[in-house]
Formats: C-alpha cells, sequence, structure tokens
C-alpha cells in the first residue's frame, strides 16, 4: 500500500521532505521510524491525516503520515 | 510629566517581593483609574524590571511594561528582551512610573536615568524618526552602551497598535508589542527613556547558592531537546507543525492550512539565512541561552531585520497569504522601524484583504501602505494602525478575529481548543503567551491534551495563566516554561535563584499563589473598568464557520467558560 512520509526540521537532513512509500499492511508508524534510521527517542510528535497519533499505530493505504522531532516556539 | 517633575521613592513593603508584571500589574490596579482614558492624564505607564533581572540567572533579561491598554480597554503587560532590564536592575530600579500629561502637547520629552537619578530633557532631534534611525542618533549621542526605550511614529502619533521598542546588545530592536503601550508613551509626550550603564552588580543575599541553582537551572534549559531546535529554527519552526495539526489560521481565518507553507517555514528561513551568511542563532539579551533569535538578510546578503517571530510570519504569511519569506522581512522590519505591533498590524491587514482594500498575497502594496500610510498618519493608516477591530468597523466586516479588542494570534481556536480557552478569558485579550495550551494541544510538552477536544482544556489554561503570570514576574523568558513542564529540576532551581537573591524562602506553593493573585488583580481591575464575564467570549463567526481540514467550531459553553474563574 502507498503512504505518504513527511518529515520536518532536523529530521530532513540528509532525507527528504516528503515521499510516497510503499509498505505492507500491519505496518506502524514506529517501523517507520526505525526504516528511515530515526531514533524513536528523538520523535516529539506524529501525525497521521493532521490528527496526533501514537508510534504504534497502524498506518492505512494512502494515510499522510508526519513525524516531528521535539519542537516549540510561540 | 504634567510638572515635568520627578522623584525617587521607597519600595512600599508590601511590593518588596514582587518584580515584573506582577509589580507592574499592582502599580496600575492600586494607582490607576479603571474607568479612565488610556491616553487620558489619570493612566500611568509603568515599566519594571524582574525578581532575576540584572542577576546573572539564564534568560532573566525581560523588562515588563504595563498601563492601562487603548487598544483592550483592559490592563495590561507586555514584556520584552533588550539590555534595558538588566541596566534598570543594576541601577536600583525596582519601577520606573511615569504619570501625567505635559500641559504643552506641542512638546517633546525623554526621560534619562543614570546613577544620579533622572531627569526630564526637551527632545526635537529624534521626532518623527523610524526606531533603527533614533537608536544609531542616541547611540551617537549618549555612547554605545547606553540604554534605549522609545515610540517610533506609531507612537507618536498614538495609534492602539503602537509598541515600545526596547534596543537589543546589537543596537537593533525588540518590542514590548501589544496592547498599544507606544500609545500610552506617546500620550505622555515621551519619545524615549534612556539608560545608563552602570558597574553596579546587582547584591545576591547567598552567591554561592545562587550559582549552583543558576548551574542546575541553565543545565535544565540546555538540555531541554526544544532548546536546541529554537535555537536553529527559531520560532518559525512551528509554522509546518501548526499547519499539519490544521490550526494555522489562513486568509483572515477561513481555513485552517495553508499552500504556502513551506515558503514561509523555519526550515526554510534556517536555509535562506545560512545561504546568505546571517546568523540563524542570536540572543535577544546577554544571558539568554536559548538564542531563538535571528539574523535575517536580503538578497543582497545585508541585514534585513531580526527577532523574526513565527507569529510575525504567519500573519503576514498564512492569514495574508503572502508566501514570499523576503516581502515578509520588508514588511517586519518596517513595522519594527514604525514601532508598531506584528501581530495586530497583519492581522488588521488580513481584514482589510476580505474588505477589498487590497488583495490576499500583496506583499507589496502590504509594505506601501505601511510606509506611506500608518507611516505617515494618512486616515486608512490610522485605521489599520488602531488593529483589526478598527478595521472592521471601518469597513463592515463580521469575521473580525480579536477578543477584547486585541487581535487573535497563530492558532486556530476551533482546531486548538486549549489556546482558545486562553484567548477568551485571558486579562489582557487575546495573547497566546498568557498560557500556551499549543505546549500540550500539539508539542507534547507537559503531556497531551487532544486539541479537538474541549476535555481538561479549561483546566489546562488556567494552570498555564497561574503559572506564566509567576514566571512574567520574575524577568525569565517565557520559553523556559518548556524545560519547567517538563524537568522536575528547573522550576526548583528557579525558585531557589529566588530565594538566594532575597534572602527568602518561597516554595513552589507561594510560586503559584502569586500567580493567583495577579491574575485576580488584574482581573479587578477589568472588572472594575466595566468588562463583565460576557467579554470572556470568541467573536461569533467562530460558532458558525466550520475551520477545514477537520471542520471544526468553537463549541465551549458561556458556562464553561466562566468557570475558569472558580480558583
Amino acid at each position: 500500500m502507498q503512504v505518504t512520509v513527511k518529515l520536518f526540521a532536523s529530521f530532513r537532513d540528509n532525507r527528504f521532505r516528503e515521499k510516497g512509500m510503499s509498505f505492507s499492511e500491519g505496518t506502524t508508524v514506529i517501523d517507520i521510524i526505525r526504516l528511515l534510521e530515526i531514533n524513536p527517542a528523538e520523535v516529539g510528535v506524529t501525525m497521521i491525516n493532521f490528527r496526533h497519533c501514537q508510534q504504534e499505530q497502524v498506518v492505512a493505504a494512502d494515510d499522510i503520515v508526519a513525524i516531528f522531532p521535539m519542537i516549540g516556539g510561540g | 510629566m504634567s510638572k515635568l517633575q520627578t522623584s525617587i521613592e521607597d519600595v512600599p513593603e508590601q511590593w518588596m517581593g514582587l518584580g515584573g508584571r506582577g509589580l507592574t500589574s499592582t502599580i496600575v490596579a492600586t494607582e490607576v483609574e479603571p474607568t479612565c482614558h488610556p491616553l487620558g492624564r489619570r493612566n500611568k505607564l509603568v515599566f519594571a524590571p524582574g525578581l532575576l533581572s540584572g542577576t546573572t540567572a539564564a534568560n532573566s533579561g525581560r523588562l515588563s511594561c504595563g498601563a492601562k491598554s487603548p487598544l483592550t480597554g483592559t490592563i495590561k503587560e507586555s514584556n520584552a528582551g533588550g539590555t534595558s532590564a538588566q541596566m534598570f536592575a543594576k541601577l536600583g530600579v525596582k519601577a520606573l512610573i511615569i504619570e501625567g500629561l505635559p500641559e504643552d502637547t506641542s512638546k517633546w520629552y525623554s526621560l534619562h536615568i543614570g546613577e544620579l537619578g533622572i531627569t526630564i530633557r526637551e527632545e526635537s532631534e529624534t521626532l518623527g524618526k523610524g526606531n533603527y534611525e533614533a537608536i544609531q542618533m542616541l547611540n551617537a549621542r549618549l555612547g554605545e552602551k547606553i540604554g534605549v526605550l522609545a515610540v517610533g511614529p506609531a507612537g507618536e502619533m498614538q495609534m492602539s497598535g503602537a509598541n515600545i521598542s526596547v534596543k537589543d546588545p546589537g543596537s537593533r530592536i525588540r518590542s514590548c508589542g501589544r496592547g498599544g503601550l507606544g500609545a500610552v508613551m506617546g500620550s505622555k509626550r515621551v519619545k524615549f527613556i534612556s539608560i545608563e550603564p552602570t558597574k553596579n552588580k546587582v547584591a545576591l543575599a547567598d552567591a554561592d547558592a545562587f550559582r549552583a541553582a543558576n548551574k542546575v537551572f541553565t543545565n535544565a534549559i540546555l538540555s531541554h531537546p526544544i532548546t536546541e531546535g529554537l535555537a536553529q529554527y527559531g520560532t518559525d519552526v512551528l509554522v509546518n507543525i501548526i499547519n499539519e495539526a490544521g490550526g494555522l489560521p489562513t486568509r483572515n481565518f477561513t481555513s485552517g492550512q495553508f499552500a504556502g507553507h513551506e515558503a514561509i517555514s523555519g526550515e526554510t528561513m534556517h536555509d535562506t539565512i545560512v545561504e546568505r551568511g546571517g546568523q540563524p542563532k542570536h540572543n535577544c539579551h546577554p544571558g539568554c541561552v536559548i538564542r531563538c533569535s535571528q539574523i535575517y538578510n536580503d538578497i543582497k546578503n545585508e541585514y534585513k531585520t531580526s527577532g523574526f517571530e513565527y507569529e510575525t510570519i504567519w500573519a503576514l504569511g498564512a492569514d495574508c497569504c503572502i508566501d514570499d519569506l523576503d516581502d515578509v522581512a520588508e514588511a517586519d522590519r518596517i513595522m519594527d522601524d514604525l514601532g508598531i505591533d506584528s501581530i495586530e498590524t497583519p492581522v488588521a491587514f488580513g481584514v482589510a484583504m476580505e474588505a477589498g482594500v487590497l488583495e490576499f498575497g500583496d506583499g507589496k502594496e502590504v509594505c506601501r501602505i505601511l510606509r506611506e500610510e500608518i507611516g505617515k498618519g494618512t486616515p486608512l493608516g490610522r485605521i489599520i494602525g488602531n488593529g483589526a477591530a478598527s478595521v472592521g468597523k471601518a469597513f463592515g466586516i463580521t469575521r473580525v478575529p480579536v477578543v477584547k479588542g486585541q487581535a487573535i494570534p497563530a492558532y486556530d481556536p476551533r482546531s486548538i481548543k486549549g489556546i482558545g480557552v486562553t484567548y477568551a478569558t485571558s486579562t489582557q485579550g487575546a495573547d497566546h503567551t498568557m498560557g500556551y495550551a499549543i505546549a500540550t494541544n500539539i508539542l507534547g510538552v507537559g503531556g497531551s491534551v487532544d486539541p479537538l477536544s474541549k476535555d481538561g482544556q479549561i483546566e489546562l489554561s488556567r494552570n498555564l495563566q497561574i503559572a506564566t503570570a509567576a514566571i512574567d514576574s520574575t524577568g525569565m523568558c517565557l520559553f523556559i516554561a518548556f524545560a519547567a513542564l517538563d524537568d522536575e529540576k528547573c522550576l526548583p532551581s528557579l525558585i531557589d535563584m529566588i530565594n538566594a537573591r532575597f534572602g527568602i524562602t518561597l516554595t513552589a506553593d507561594d510560586v503559584t499563589s502569586l500567580g493567583m493573585n495577579i491574575l485576580k488583580i488584574e482581573h479587578n481591575f477589568n472588572l472594575a473598568a466595566g468588562f463583565t464575564n460576557k467579554d470572556d467570549r470568541l467573536p461569533e463567526f467562530f460558532k458558525d464557520e466550520p475551520i477545514a481540514p477537520h471542520n471544526a467550531i468553537w463549541d465551549f459553553s458561556d458556562e464553561e467558560l466562566d468557570s475558569f474563574w472558580n480558583f
């Protein structure tokens, strides 16, 4: 199945901004994080289709997965 | 200013434990008639450094400024970095209170504060000048190390969006931005306040304990992961995450996502700054270890602006649909130079765009109006310079994003409900910094509360507003709150520093009580000024117009909002 993966801030370094990727059924957000060689402990926020999600959440076809490091401002 | 006299008074015993916002709000509530005209002789303008300002405590260089606001009609405190807070504290100045109005309103004045006291002088040279030029003139006249608080042309013209500019270590500009305090300073015919450098040091009751606590505190801030991101990308790192969450108000609050978000994002800003030889990391006051400010150069690699903040970039970018960071930077520079709030003014432009005064996305026209209409005080310039509510009234627009007359900043309250509670109930009109629920609704700091659910939001906003009122009294930058919410060593070390500074024994409960008291003092001032619980509401369009992508609406009942004050 096809999923759009978006990365932000320092996670883009030597990776990408947005990419269509193919995964097998049952893939979770943390599987994607590990596949991209991102340390899960450095992940601040994950979202699927603009909603916050747990790293253990299973992704579905055509989902948009967003992965952010810990960031803040205001 | 009525008699052009100065006096130096001892600090009343009951105010000794106060600083920053706690002190400005207490003085305003005690000495200003709540029903007075904000630009009349009965209003007072108060400056106060924080409890820890002037010490070596990391990030303690914020200066609070308070008065009754001409924008909101409420009590107001606005704080900024720069060099003035530390200079005031080292001179032993607990607060500066400016009261009365000169009888002859054709004359302007400056105030000069040094070891020998305070003097009032007539001023002409800097009148009509923008802040950048005025600061250079004052450096030449009084020396490079002089501290400066100034109003630009917007403050001279008493526009409700006028701010007070604070000179930073690079002779550039930080701002006490919100609520039109520059208009209050202009009403008193004070163009600038200069502060002499001194070799005096702030006394510490227990220097060793202070040093030890400061070490723990600094480590807590430096080791928090958000600190690193703030330095690299600035506050503008928020554009993409708020957009992704569907909370980035776009095209005068008609959508929660902006198609041009990447062009104005912190990631793009960082790459642009590096490419043009600017500085991604920059501190707004000596002793800041977070360094979220930056130097943004233009296409010729020459300085354009600094302190280029998320809220400003959001307002011009998403809300006005300007997807060109250079146009946004140009507008930011002009606003700093005119001395006008870079949240209120772009939100006012968004309303003007809806009214057809100019097209959405027309950054060049925004810059022209800033220079030629607001800068010169034309009728259109004054309508926009008086803020978003003023534009809505002048042009018959009903989608006007304000609470108590102050523009709603960069987070949509329909899709991030916790911040909506803060906008509605804040004692100072819509202001994200009063209780930054974004931390817990979006960023996963201090726990996690679903941004689209009402559950837990009133309590979250209340706790944050109480804590913020206390932090705003210490002289600390609010960005220490990320570490304070997540690192159990942070807040105790901050309290240890206050205790070591003054030789007292404050506890965490005392600090919470201080925050509660400040909120109640401010709330009571507003009630006496004529505000009621009916003013603690968002504009009705937030209830009527669902916002994409979540089709969220504002759905708090009046009773739920009123329960905020149950403490």
